[in-house]
C-alpha cells in the first residue's frame, strides 16, 4: 500500500478533512519522529473522533518548510505511546489519556495534567497526587503550593532533595482548569472570542490573535495592511509589558530594588500605551476574527511613539542598571541552565528557548501579517541559564519597540473589522502566533455544519513546564524561585 | 552625669529607638529605589499591630514554639544589657562578658531553630539548617576582631574594649580598629539576615532564612521576635559604631551626639548596601564570611604590628 505524504500548510490556512492526509499508525509515527529528527517540533496532538473512528491528528512546526506538517491515523482505545523515543511528546500523550482515555501504552508517566472529575486516578498511571519519588537516608522531599506567598496562580511543586540540591522536581499543575476547550466546542459563537482572549490572560494579544487568525485561515480571509499592522503592534505592546514587568520581578527576587521598583512603574507605562489604542490596559477587544475593533489614527500614533520612545529611554536605563551590576550577574549567571539539546528534546518555545539557542520563533519560521512582509531578526543566547533568559528579554523588548516605532509610522488607520464568512465545513485550521512567552497554536476542526468538533488551544506554557523542571535538576532549590521567574509560565494557559 | 546612670539612659534609649533604624534603613532603600516608602515610625506601628493580634499555635507544636519568643527577647536584652552604647559603658560589665554576649544571641538562636523544626514544616527545616550553618561560620569573625579589640584595650569586657580607646590608643591603632569595623559590620549583615546573605523582604520562602524559621509565629509572639531581631540591630550597630567612630572627646553629650549620628549613618550604610547589590547566591556566602574572617585577621595583624 502506498503511503500518504503529510500536507504542509501555510499559516494560517485550513484544509478539507477529506484532503488530510491518512495512513495506518505506524506512518504517523514514523513521520512525527522523522520529522522531529528533521528539527521539526510539535504544536499540537489531539484525538478527533470521525465517523465513529478516532483518528490522532498531530500538527508539526517545521521551520525549514516554513509550513505546519498535518498528518492523521486512526488510533482505537490505545496506540503505542510516542514519547519514550520523542520526549516533547509527554504532555500531549499525558493530555490525551486524561482527556479522552485513550491509552498510549509505554508511556513512563501517565498522571492527568488537569484534575479532570472522575479522571483524578486510573488503574494504569499514577493519581494526581502521586509524585515520583526518590528515596534513602538523607532524602527528603520539599512541597510549595499550590497556595504560594505571593500574589500568583496556584500551581503544586514537589522536590526531592539531598540537602539543598534539587535531584528532582515535579511540577503538577490543574488547579486553574476551567473547561474552556470543552466550552468552545460547537461555537463559534458570541463568547468564543472572550473565552479565548482569557485563555491566559497576560496572552490577550497572543491568543486573541491566534483565534482571529484561525477564523479567517478558515474561510481564507483576509484582513487589511492596516489590521496587520495594529494587530502586531498589540502583539508586541504584550511582549514588551511582559518582559519589562518580568526584568522587574527577576531583579525583586535577588533583592535588588532599584530595577524591581522601576519596572514596576514601566510595565504600567506600557500597558497604557495598549489601553491609548483601544481602551483596555491588557489589549481585550483589540483584535477579532476581521480585522481590528480599533485602528490608530495619525494624531494617537505620533503620541504613541512619544511615549514609547519616553518609556524604553527609562526601561534602558533600568536594565542597563540591573545588567551593569555585578552582583546580579553572578546571581543570575549559571543558575537555571537549559542546554540546546535539552531544549531541543523537549520542544521548548520562545525566548526560553531562544535562551538556550534553539531557533523557535513563529515570527521567523512561520511568519505572517507584517512579520511576512519584513524580515524579522531571529535573536539567539547560547547559555540558557537565567542570564540568558534576561538578556533575550531585554533584546526582545528593544526589537519589538523597533517594530512598533516602526508599523505607527505606517498607515494603522485599519477601517472596522469585515464580517468573516462563517468556517467551512469539515475542515481542519490551524494558526500560530508568537506569544510573548512563545508560540501559541490554535487548531480547530468543524462538522458538516461548520461548528467546531474540537478546537485545541496550546499554550507555549505547555511546551516550556518540563523546561523548568529540566532546569532545576542539580541545582540548588534556593534558586528555585529566580528560575521559575526566569520562564514565568502561565498555569492557566496550562490548565485551561 | 554618673556613668551608672548614662549606661542606663543609653540602654533605654537603645530599647526605645531601635524600631526607627530599621525605618532609617527601609527610607534609605526606598530613596535608592525611586519610591517614597513607608514612614520613619513604621515599625512601631506594625509593632503595635502585631500586639493587638491573637496568637495562633500549630496543632503539632509543643511549647518550644510557645518559648520561642520570649527566650529570642530575652537574648537580645541580655546582650543590650551587655553592650556600652557610646562612652556611657554597659548596664552589666565583667571580664570576659563579650563571650556571655555571643552566648545570649546563640542561645536565642538555639531556640529559634528549635521551634522552627518543632512546627515539622520542611520550609522551616531548610531555614534552620542555613541559620546554623552561616552563624557558625560568621563566629570565627566575630571573635577574632573581638580578639583584636581585648588586646588593643587589654581588657575583656565590651565596656573595656571601647572606654580605653583614648585618643592616642585609636591613632595607634586606627588601621586595627577599622579592620575590626569591617568585620563587624560582614557580620552584622549575617546575623541581622540582611543583603547580601539573606532577603529580608522576600516572600520567597525557599530563599529564605531568618525569615522563614519564623513563619509559624504570630500576634504577639511575632511582635516579641520582630523587635528582639531590631534590637540585634542596634547592638550589633554599637558595635561596629563603636569600633569605626572611637571618639572619646570627654563631653558626655558630644560623645553621645557622635554615637548616634554614627548609628544614623550605619543604618543608611545598611541600606545603601541594600539598595546597592543583590543577594549572593546561598552557596556563596561561606565565601562572604569567609571575607569578613579575613578581615578579622587583618585586625590582629595590625594589632600585633603595633605592639611589635
Amino acid at each position: 500500500m502506498s503511503q500518504p505524504t503529510p500536507r504542509a500548510l501555510a499559516n494560517p490556512s485550513a484544509v478539507r478533512l477529506d484532503a488530510l492526509p491518512r495512513g495506518e499508525f505506524h506512518w504517523l509515527r514514523s513521520t512525527i519522529l522523522e520529522q522531529v529528527a528533521g528539527g521539526a517540533h510539535l504544536c499540537s496532538l489531539f484525538p478527533l473522533t470521525l465517523d465513529g473512528e478516532t483518528l490522532l491528528v498531530a500538527l508539526l512546526n517545521n521551520h525549514e518548510a516554513r509550513a505546519v506538517i498535518a498528518a492523521a491515523a486512526p488510533i482505537g482505545a490505545a496506540y503505542p505511546a510516542l514519547t519514550p523515543e520523542c520526549p516533547e511528546a509527554h504532555l500531549f500523550e499525558r493530555e490525551i489519556f486524561e482527556t479522552w482515555g485513550i491509552t498510549p501504552q509505554g508511556h513512563p508517566w501517565l498522571k492527568p495534567v488537569r484534575f479532570l472529575p472522575g479522571r483524578e486516578a486510573s488503574a494504569a498511571g499514577p493519581s494526581v497526587m502521586d509524585f515520583f519519588r526518590v528515596d534513602g537516608e538523607e532524602v527528603h522531599e520539599v512541597a510549595v503550593g499550590p497556595v504560594h506567598a505571593g500574589v500568583i496562580e496556584p500551581g503544586h511543586f514537589r522536590f526531592q532533595c539531598h540537602g539543598e540540591k534539587v535531584m528532582h522536581l515535579e511540577i503538577s499543575l490543574g488547579y486553574q482548569h476551567r473547561g474552556i476547550e470543552a466550552a468552545l466546542a460547537g461555537g463559534p459563537d458570541i463568547r468564543t472570542r472572550h473565552l479565548l482572549e482569557t485563555a491566559a490572560g497576560d496572552t490577550t494579544c497572543g491568543h486573541g490573535l491566534a483565534h482571529a487568525m484561525l477564523m479567517e485561515g478558515f474561510a481564507d480571509h483576509d484582513v487589511p495592511a492596516a489590521a496587520h499592522r495594529v494587530r502586531a503592534i498589540g502583539l508586541e505592546l504584550e511582549r514588551i509589558a511582559n518582559h519589562v514587568g518580568d526584568l522587574g520581578a527577576l531583579a525583586g527576587d535577588v533583592g535588588f530594588l532599584p530595577t524591581a521598583s522601576f519596572c514596576g512603574r514601566l510595565r504600567g507605562d506600557i500597558l497604557n500605551l495598549t489601553a491609548l489604542i483601544c481602551g483596555n490596559r491588557f489589549g481585550r477587544g483589540l483584535i477579532v476574527p476581521g480585522g481590528v475593533r480599533y485602528g490608530i489614527d495619525a494624531a494617537t500614533a505620533a503620541t504613541a511613539r512619544e511615549r514609547l520612545a519616553a518609556a524604553m529611554r527609562d526601561i534602558g536605563g533600568a536594565v542597563d542598571l540591573l545588567f551593569r551590576r555585578p552582583s546580579v550577574n553572578a546571581r543570575f549567571e549559571g543558575t537555571g541552565s537549559v542546554e540546546r539539546i535539552t531544549a531541543d528534546r523537549l520542544g521548548m518555545v520562545g525566548p526560553a528557548a531562544r535562551a538556550s539557542g534553539l531557533e523557535a520563533d513563529v515570527r521567523v519560521d512561520l511568519p505572517h501579517g507584517v512579520y511576512a512582509e519584513r524580515e524579522f531578526p531571529l535573536r539567539l543566547g547560547e547559555a540558557g541559564d537565567v542570564l540568558a533568559r534576561a538578556r533575550q528579554r531585554w533584546v526582545e523588548v528593544q526589537d519589538s519597540a523597533e517594530l512598533i516605532d516602526a508599523l505607527l509610522r505606517e498607515d494603522c488607520a485599519a477601517p472596522a473589522p469585515t464580517a468573516v464568512p462563517p468556517p467551512a465545513p469539515d475542515s481542519l485550521a490551524v494558526a500560530l502566533t508568537e506569544g510573548w512567552r512563545g508560540q501559541i497554536c490554535h487548531a480547530a476542526v468543524t462538522d458538516a455544519a461548520g461548528r467546531f468538533r474540537v478546537y485545541t488551544i496550546t499554550d507555549p506554557s505547555f511546551h516550556n513546564w518540563p523546561g523548568l523542571a529540566m532546569a532545576l535538576r542539580g541545582a540548588q532549590i534556593s534558586d528555585f524561585p529566580l528560575c521559575n521567574k526566569s520562564f514565568n509560565l502561565s498555569y492557566c494557559g496550562q490548565d485551561l | 552625669m554618673s556613668t551608672r546612670l548614662l549606661a542606663l539612659l543609653t540602654f533605654l534609649l537603645a530599647l526605645g529607638a531601635c524600631p526607627l533604624l530599621l525605618g532609617i534603613v527601609n527610607r534609605t532603600k526606598a530613596l535608592a529605589a525611586g519610591r517614597n516608602g513607608p514612614p520613619l515610625l513604621q515599625k512601631y506601628y506594625d509593632l503595635r499591630k502585631l500586639l493587638g493580634k491573637g496568637v495562633v499555635y500549630s496543632h503539632t507544636a509543643t511549647w518550644l514554639v510557645r518559648a520561642c519568643p520570649v527566650v529570642v527577647l530575652a537574648g537580645s536584652l541580655a546582650a543590650a544589657a551587655m553592650t556600652p552604647f557610646g562612652r556611657g559603658g554597659a548596664v552589666f560589665s565583667f571580664q570576659g562578658d563579650f563571650l556571655v554576649w555571643a552566648g545570649a544571641f546563640t542561645m536565642a538562636r538555639l531556640f529559634m531553630v528549635l521551634a522552627a523544626l518543632d512546627v515539622g514544616s520542611s520550609f522551616e527545616g531548610m531555614g534552620g539548617s542555613r541559620e546554623v550553618w552561616y552563624a557558625a561560620l560568621a563566629e570565627p569573625a566575630l571573635f577574632l576582631s573581638m580578639a583584636a579589640l581585648a588586646a588593643i584595650a587589654r581588657d575583656y569586657s565590651l565596656t573595656g574594649f571601647f572606654l580605653s580607646l583614648t585618643p592616642e590608643v585609636t591613632s595607634r591603632h586606627l588601621m586595627a580598629l577599622l579592620f575590626a569595623a569591617s568585620a563587624l559590620f560582614f557580620v552584622s549583615l549575617a546575623e541581622n539576615s540582611r543583603i547580601p546573605v539573606d532577603d529580608p523582604t522576600t516572600h520567597l520562602e525557599l530563599t529564605m532564612i531568618h525569615e522563614v524559621m519564623i513563619l509559624d509565629h504570630s500576634g504577639p509572639d511575632l511582635a516579641l521576635i520582630e523587635y528582639a531581631s531590631m534590637l540585634k540591630i542596634w547592638v550589633m550597630g554599637a558595635l561596629v559604631v563603636g569600633a569605626a567612630v572611637p571618639v572619646n572627646i570627654g563631653s558626655w553629650w558630644l560623645d553621645g551626639a557622635c554615637f548616634l549620628v554614627g548609628m544614623g549613618v550605619f543604618a543608611v550604610l545598611l541600606g545603601a548596601v541594600e539598595s546597592g547589590m543583590a543577594r549572593l547566591r546561598l552557596t556563596r556566602v561561606p565565601q562572604f564570611l569567609v571575607g569578613a574572617l579575613v578581615l578579622a585577621a587583618m585586625s590582629v595583624v595590625m594589632m600585633a604590628r603595633n605592639f611589635a
